[in-house]
């Protein structure tokens, strides 16, 4: 009986944790990148009927499965609620994170995760009634605001709110469909997330979108990106630069559809990008053609965007700060040299 | 035949004795005394006041097209049925592929019929077991596919009543058996299993299943080994066992201290083995004595199943608002899905616990106590 | 005693473990982010509470809210249970069938879907806030919620609910989920309460009833004096374990909104990304209840054992 208790012992105190493989040969050899996603925002990652999944979040995956798989197509995606999301990544369940995710200081420093680099330029805002009357966020004095927990959302309301010595009410939810129920139904006179959320609400959610506004001001930054787990530097150069790579083919005018042409293309830049002079692909430990792949498999930033939120899609964001730098934007890649 | 004339005889018989009359009934039942019968017209009153404006609501005003517009133009005078016509699928299936929809309900018919089954003492014992276990592969085959031509799907996009029903069976069969062994540890003879299973039980039983749920779910994975990980489906699967266990092992552990010492003693001195005498003695004797508090739990894990909605699943309760508050035409309309789905639960919650009141008629096995 | 050391060893040894599979992943551990700021507001709450207050104050707001929601509905769980439960033994067929069907349909719904429905009939059927129904003096129902005066502000004595711009403004608030959390967790659990009190008494023995009515109690006394001390015995052990799931089952007020200790908890991890520290303190937090509620209901069987014998 002694040894079955020292046995029952040994089991419990057998749970230490294993040492993690390289995270790129893992996604070699079970031929499958595991990408965690939201579980869903229309543009940025949803599963349509099919359970095919799309969006902006999703083609990031997309192209980091092309350039390390040479196929789009072999993606596990797990959809992550906000507090999945980052235990998901830390456990190793997900080789990368590719969910609307702001890079904050904390986040960065103490969750054992990296960002890698910023696909898109949000900040929160505010989507009111029209009758209200109200035109910027100062009036809402007293207001009670709807809010989904999980998100920067509630924190940099807090923040903005007692910078302006203003009092407000937050109404937490659980559920974005709660949150979203109990602002139509008038529970709160305001409603608040990132605002390229706030203009798919207002056109898809609102029982008469004419009825709702969303307020100028923006009351944090809210940039998202691609997170890795921390102590893998090759798997966290290679999700970089891919993003960096769908920024540069914009940048050179390379497009789905030129593709092949480019490849012909006698400057310098366009032929390391995509390696038909220098092999930029063997410092990253993947092929000679990996930026190529992404872009074949996705397009260029631009065309990715385009077609998830901007004019293509039903969201019709603006590029305001997702333009490239020299076309008034912030998205400047460093050189692929 | 002797039998039933005999019956008939005395139910003729006690007709003519007793004769009650209609007034005789009335006055017992209605007005036996002033407060009675103040009770019996205050309730009255009640029901003629509200009973027309109810049943107005519920059939007469209401709107069964699946027709938002004709919804919106009764005002909610009447209830609008039409949502649960235009929405069943999504309700009943979540996010299922629409085309595929067809495996779920084949699933839940299959695994329905095998508990009804049961229930209704249909088929022998052998057949049982065997249609059980043919039943539950046969449900995760035809919900996650990739065999037999069948595509696969992910249990992501599992949802819906197949979802409740099988976070429900799955929790209350398998803990089943960890119940059983934790209750045993509990009362063991060895200081360290019966400590370690008293404190299991304690401990879970002393917090929330929505606590449960979120360590299931958003804590497991970290401690896991790294590189190793587990469907989130089959994590909260896991949560709901362990809870649902912790309390079914009280019950079977009431059971088993039910059973009179002089059992024990009988068992030895027929010279029984200790597992001997637990297998043929005192097992089916306590199991016997507990299974109307173990219908119990298993409404309780029915209703439960609907907590997993708060970690992100589209089980009955979930689906029904990844149907309804995601469009602005439909969404004032979630009343009648919670009546919908609550009729749903209702059946089942309520076929269990009579299930469980007949056993105890047909057994008759004593109350146990609460 | 014993087992409360080992529930706080278990725990220890629990936290240790995935401290040290996060402390090898670099993922930060450890309590030390209760004492910073929380950053987040919380929407209404007893004890006084600012963004810039810290997390470990914002959770105890948290617990204040659960126990503010869940004492009153112990306490109204327990007159409705106890008279459905009477009701259930009256000769009046009308009255005994309606509180037999109240038990059966309140029992047989799972408490999540009664609160998700209390909560949409509350928020979807009373006016907007602008437009909020005077019902008294300085007394508005709406969407926003029941606002009243309350005591304090800085006017006077009472401090008096107005209309403000769009909101009401001043007194105190009983919120939408305030209400729908305490209407659901009451009505559900008052069928529970129905049920131990009708078996508590239907266990005594036929004689008892029989005897009183023949010294000429009338029914009221009988209850009063003969059924109820008696029962009182065997209902008061299940009815505090009622009670206690009532406490527990106010968790899912994360589902509706209302800041109780699970949802400040849950926010806290979504701002800290601490996990394993979050729902650690939501466990032990209950844990803590658990006992105490068990001590209670101890101390509670002794005293009305005494009571009974006094009776």
């Amino acid at each position: 009986m002694r040894t079955f208790q020292i046995a029952v012992l040994l089991l419990l105190f057998h749970l230490t944790p294993a040492h993690a493989g390289k995270t790129l040969d893992q996604v070699r050899q079970r031929a499958q990148l595991v990408c965690g996603v939201s579980t869903g925002v229309i543009g940025f990652s949803s599963a349509d009927s099919q359970g095919r999944w799309n969006g902006f979040d999703v083609d990031v995956c997309r192209a980091i499965a092309a350039a390390v798989l040479n196929d789009a197509d072999k993606i596990k995606y797990v959809p992550l609620n906000a507090q999945q999301r980052f235990t998901a990544l830390q456990s190793g369940e997900v080789d990368l994170l590719s969910r609307n995710t702001t890079w904050t200081l904390t986040r960065d420093a103490s969750l054992g995760l990296h960002f890698t680099a910023i696909t898109y330029y949000d900040g929160q805002g505010f989507l009111v009634p029209k009758k209200l009357r109200i035109t910027s966020a100062k009036q809402l004095k007293n207001a009670e605001i709807c809010v989904q927990s999980g998100t920067t959302t509630e924190k940099n309301l807090g923040d903005w709110f007692k910078a302006q010595g203003i009092k407000v009410k937050p109404v937490v939810f659980e559920k974005f469909e709660a949150s979203i129920k109990a602002f139509f139904s008038g529970r709160c006179q305001a409603y608040t997330t990132d605002a390229s959320a706030l203009a798919f609400i207002r056109s898809k959610e609102a029982p008469q979108p004419d009825d709702y506004v969303v307020l100028p001001e923006l009351i944090s930054k809210e940039p998202l990106g691609p997170v890795v787990r921390r102590g893998d530097d090759e798997w966290f150069a290679i999700v970089k630069w891919v993003v960096f790579a769908l920024i540069e083919a914009e940048e050179y005018g390379i497009t789905q559809a030129n593709l092949e042409q480019m490849k012909a293309s006698t400057d310098p830049a366009i032929q390391r990008l995509l390696g038909t002079a220098e092999d930029s692909g063997k410092l990253l430990g993947l092929e000679r053609d990996w930026a190529a792949r992404a872009i074949k498999a996705v397009g260029n930033y631009g065309e990715m965007f385009q077609r998830n939120v901007g004019s293509g899609s039903p969201l019709k964001l603006p590029r305001a700060l997702n333009a490239l730098w020299n076309k008034g934007g912030l998205l400047y890649a460093p050189p692929i040299r | 035949m002797a039998q039933r004339l005999a019956g008939a005889t005395q139910r003729a018989l006690g007709a003519t004795l007793m004769k009650p009359t209609t007034r005789d009934w009335l006055r017992r039942n209605l007005f036996s005394n002033a407060f009675s019968s103040v009770t019996t017209l205050a309730l009255l009153a009640a029901a003629l006041w509200w009973l027309p404006g109810l049943i107005d609501w519920l059939l007469l005003q209401a709107v069964f097209r699946p027709d938002a517009a004709a919804c919106e133009a009764v005002h909610h005078a009447g209830a609008c049925w039409g949502v649960v016509a235009e929405k069943y699928r999504v309700i009943l299936f979540g996010r299922y592929p629409y085309e595929q929809q067809w495996r779920p309900l084949l699933a839940t018919v299959l695994l329905l019929s095998v508990i009804l089954a049961s229930g209704l003492r249909l088929l022998p014992r052998n057949a049982l077991l065997a249609a059980w276990t043919l039943a539950l592969p046969g449900f995760l085959l035809l919900m996650g596919g990739g065999w037999f031509g069948l595509g696969r799907v992910g249990s992501d996009q599992w949802g819906g009543l197949p979802l409740t029903l099988l976070l429900a069976t799955l929790g209350m069969l398998l803990a089943l058996p960890l119940a059983l062994l934790v209750a045993l540890g509990r009362l063991s003879g060895l200081p360290l299993l019966r400590g370690l299973c008293t404190l299991y039980v304690e401990l879970v039983r002393g917090v929330p299943l929505i606590s449960v749920l979120f360590l299931a779910s958003f804590l497991f994975p970290i401690i896991l080994p790294q590189g190793y990980s587990i469907d989130v489906l089959l994590r909260v699967q896991a949560g709901i066992v362990l809870f649902a266990a912790a309390y079914l092992s009280e019950t079977i552990r009431g059971g088993l201290q039910g059973v009179p010492a002089g059992q024990h003693d009988a068992a030895a001195a027929l010279g029984l083995g200790r597992w001997q005498a637990l297998r043929w003695i005192i097992l089916p004797q306590a199991l016997r004595a507990v299974v109307p508090s173990m219908m119990n739990s298993a409404v309780s894990i029915f209703k439960d199943t609907s907590l997993v909605t708060v970690v992100s699943m589209y089980e009955l309760t979930g689906a029904l608002s990844l149907a309804l508050a995601g469009d602005a035409e439909w969404r004032s309309f979630h009343l009648e899905g919670y009546l919908f789905i609550g009729l749903i639960y209702w059946i089942g919650c309520y076929s269990m616990s009579r299930f469980s009141r007949g056993l105890e008629r047909a057994d008759g096995i004593p109350r146990a106590a609460a | 005693m014993l087992l409360a050391a080992a529930l706080v060893a278990a725990l220890w040894w629990l936290l240790d473990v995935t401290a040290a599979n996060m402390a090898e992943r670099g993922i930060r551990s450890g309590f030390d982010f209760l004492r910073e700021p929380a950053g987040f507001a919380i929407g209404e709450s007893l004890l006084p509470f600012d963004s810039t207050d810290s997390a470990l104050w914002a959770l105890a707001a948290g617990l204040a809210n659960t126990l503010r929601v869940a004492l009153p509905a112990i306490l109204a769980s327990t007159l409705l249970g106890t008279l459905i439960g009477l009701g259930r033994l009256s000769p009046n067929l009308l009255l005994r069938g309606l509180c037999a069907g109240y038990v059966e349909t309140l029992r047989n719904v799972p408490l999540l879907l009664q609160l998700l429905a209390w909560y949409f009939v509350v928020t979807d059927l009373l006016p907007l806030a602008s437009e909020a129904l005077q019902v008294a003096p300085h007394v508005f129902l709406s969407k926003s919620g029941l606002a009243i005066p309350w005591l304090g502000g800085d006017a006077g004595v009472f401090d008096l609910p107005l209309r403000g711009e769009m909101n009401i403004v001043g007194g105190a608030t009983l919120t939408p989920e305030f209400l729908a959390l305490f209407l659901g967790l009451s009505l559900y659990t008052a069928a529970y309460v129905a049920e131990t009190v009708r078996a508590g008494i239907q266990a005594l023995p036929r004689g008892q009833s029989d005897a009183a009515l023949a010294l000429g109690l009338t029914r009221v006394q009988l209850f009063r004096l003969v059924l109820l001390p008696q029962a009182l015995r065997s209902i008061i052990p299940p009815l505090t374990n009622q009670h206690l799931s009532l406490t527990k089952n106010a968790s899912l007020a994360v589902a509706i909104g209302y800041p109780d200790l699970v949802s400040v908890a849950n926010t806290t991890l979504n701002q800290t990304g601490r996990a394993a520290e979050c729902i650690a303190l939501i466990m032990a937090v209950y844990l803590i209840l658990s006992l105490l509620t068990a001590w209670l209901s101890a101390w509670l069987e002794r005293r009305s054992g005494r009571w009974a014998q006094r009776s």
